[in-house]
């Protein structure tokens, strides 16, 4: 594959202003962080529900001809990319000069990106200075119409920003009637990233980035970064082994432990039981932890708080044990054990050996 | 070098015991039907505060604070942890405000006070998990941000070095005053209440938290450090069109309870032979192993 060349600023003037859906993509270095590529897939279906262009803006330091192929694969029509010194790593006031002056000139309908430490620091300057809402951590997005209670107003074709509130109690729907872009964040793993061509037909605009950043712009100085990869691969695992505060204590996430690695799976955790020091955080499943959606969830001594459904609800084949049989969780459950965590796990890693074989 | 600090804090609902009749009509928050507390991580702002004050002899720490009249309780409580004054900002003006109206409330409030050295905030408040405020009340003092901060290393020179808490590590900034910072939970607690404090501010109360048969009215006069500040919209020059429901960008269109959708699950004992046949079943049709 060729890269594309960069067209010139004239011909972006040219183009007719088509209010498309932008995405933010986010990136670590040279590369397009995963978050960034599930919100591309989920903004293709909202562009083609609204027959309007996806476009997409990336800035970072020596980017060019890193990760342009990769971002239009999944059908972005048009990506911006920023390349200058002292755009990576990311600060607050270039990145969002970038998005305001651009936003100026494109006039998107909708902006997504990453309910990241990025995304929530970006996401709200970018809002406040276009006087546009945002709704933060989305779960859901889609595409409706709306009335307008007090002015009798009628909106076809708004963004529906569905996301738990009030500590995952109650799920709503935000819409932002009069004010564009409509901007919305959503978690790392909530939605789902699918290719739509490896030769995509995009276009590449690169932008003269000292005509959207001012030279002050660049204040904050980043002195040090230390960052390393997950040392779990929750996310990914395809079976989840997790752990409630019924497991009752750090020697039980062991035994879960035990299971886990005979199935080659991870194990996880919810809020209750990384609060009390069973589980280290970086396990934790739900609203405010990692999103899953693996083949096989065994949920142990788990009761099921929305907050943790929230990030678990998509998975495959739910397995629920629990003492008490009327736990929440178990109405999602395929297969219901009723029994303590310690009496049926070495049972499980018991037959698993004696069958597996 | 003395610093001139603004604390940012919330009075939210304890979400950890919430139902759908918590909410109104309109699909906003009902606040007076909850119990309220101090928002978990505006305490470790303040905790951030104080330390600056500390080091930094003659600063002082402003704690504002918008909402119901009973928000007053915040203000209080930070004074008893050290802070040197309260603004209560309260009106039904700016009540249903989304995150951007809650902003440029605050924002006016700020100007009022004087514009700090620095301000520091939560990250997010329970009650609405956004981490949108902070930010967006930089944008609108034209300050400069620093976000999900863990501890405010040093001021030197009108320089602050901040630690982050970063997705997956930690990062160490340089930003220039005046500056606007948020602070994460894992940022240190709150000291905790002075008990000299307490006695001397336990009456510090907002006017319109006032009757006419109050006891100890006489002591307001004496004594003025038990009044605290309180504006409405009028005081902080708010454009009226910007504030509450009317300044709100963001609509609730509709609020639900989620209900699971309740799936057809087979039932099982902790019985040997249950298990094994379970085991055996997801090894058969391949969804282990």
């Amino acid at each position: 594959m060729i890269n594309k060349p960069c067209s010139s600023l004239k011909n972006i003037y040219k183009r007719k202003i088509m209010n498309n859906v932008f995405v933010y993509c986010e990136i670590d270095k040279y590369t397009v962080e995963e978050v960034s590529y599930e919100l591309l897939t989920k903004g293709r279906k909202l562009a083609n529900e609204l027959g309007v262009q996806l476009e997409a803006v990336v800035a970072g330091t020596d980017i060019k001809g890193k990760v342009e192929q990769e971002i239009l694969s999944y059908g972005v029509d048009t990506l911006h990319v920023f390349d200058a010194e002292g755009l990576y790593p990311y600060t607050t006031k270039p990145h969002t000069s970038i998005l305001v002056n651009l936003f100026k000139e494109k006039q998107p309908q909708i902006c997504l990106m990453g309910a990241t430490v990025i995304g929530r620091d970006l996401g709200p300057r970018v809002s406040s200075s276009l006087h546009s809402g945002l709704t933060a951590d989305c779960t859901a997005l889609e595409i409706g119409e709306y009335d307008d209670r007090k002015s009798g107003k009628h909106y076809d074709g708004l963004l529906y920003q569905i996301r738990p509130a009030f500590g995952g109690n109650i799920v709503a729907t935000i819409v932002n009637p009069d004010n564009r872009p409509q901007m919305a964040t959503v978690r790392s793993g909530v939605m789902k990233a699918e290719k739509v061509d490896d030769n995509y037909n995009g276009e590449v605009v690169c932008h003269e980035v000292e005509k959207y950043v001012a030279p002050e712009d660049y204040v904050v100085r980043v002195i040090e970064r230390h960052v390393e990869k997950a040392n779990n691969n929750l996310k990914g695992a395809p079976i989840v082994v997790a752990g409630g505060y019924g497991v009752g204590s750090k020697e039980g996430f062991d035994l879960l432990q035990k299971l886990a690695d005979e199935l080659h799976g991870e194990v996880g955790a919810t809020r209750a039981a990384v609060d009390a020091g069973y589980c280290e955080h970086d396990r934790q499943i739900g609203q405010t932890g990692v999103t899953v959606r693996p083949k096989v969830y065994i949920a142990c001594g788990i009761s099921g708080a929305i907050q943790h459904v929230a990030g678990m609800k998509e998975s495959g084949i739910v397995i629920s044990i629990n003492t008490d049989p009327n736990a929440p969780i178990n109405q999602l459950a395929d297969y219901v054990i009723t029994g303590s965590v310690e009496e049926v796990v070495p049972k499980m890693i018991k037959y698993y050996k004696e069958n597996s074989k | 070098m003395s610093l001139k600090i603004v604390v940012l804090a919330k009075q939210v609902p304890d979400t950890r015991n919430v139902g759908k009749d918590a909410m109104t009509a309109e699909g906003t928050v009902n606040r007076a039907a909850l119990p309220a507390i101090f928002n978990p991580e505006d305490l470790n702002a303040l905790e951030q505060a104080l330390r600056l004050k500390d080091q930094h002899p003659g600063s002082t720490v402003t704690v504002l604070t918008m909402g119901l009249p009973k928000a007053a309780d915040v203000l209080r409580e930070s004074l008893y942890r050290g802070a040197d004054a309260g603004v209560l900002l309260t009106d039904r003006a700016l009540g249903g405000a989304d995150t951007l109206a809650t902003s440029y409330a605050l924002s006016q409030a700020i100007k009022k006070i004087g514009m700090p050295d620095i301000i520091v905030g939560g990250r997010q408040a329970i009650d609405g998990d956004t981490a949108q405020v902070g930010p967006q009340v930089a944008q609108k003092l034209g300050l400069d941000q620093v976000t999900y901060v863990e501890s405010v290393e040093s001021v030197v020179d009108g320089k602050v070095t901040l630690a982050r808490r970063i997705d997956g590590g930690v990062e160490k900034v340089e930003a220039p005053l005046p500056l606007l910072i948020t602070v994460t939970g894992s940022a240190a607690p709150c000291r905790p209440c002075n008990a000299k404090r307490v006695m001397k501010y336990k009456r510090a109360t907002a006017p319109i938290e006032r009757t006419a048969d109050m006891p100890y009215a006489d002591e307001y006069d004496k004594k003025p450090y038990l009044t605290l500040t309180q504006w409405g919209a009028a005081d902080i020059d708010a454009d009226l069109q910007q504030c509450g429901m009317a300044g709100s960008p963001t609509k609730v269109k509709a609020v639900q309870n989620i209900v699971f959708k309740a799936k057809e699950s087979k039932r099982l004992t902790a019985a040997d032979a249950e298990v094994e046949g379970l085991i055996k079943e997801l090894l058969e049709n391949h969804t282990i192993g």
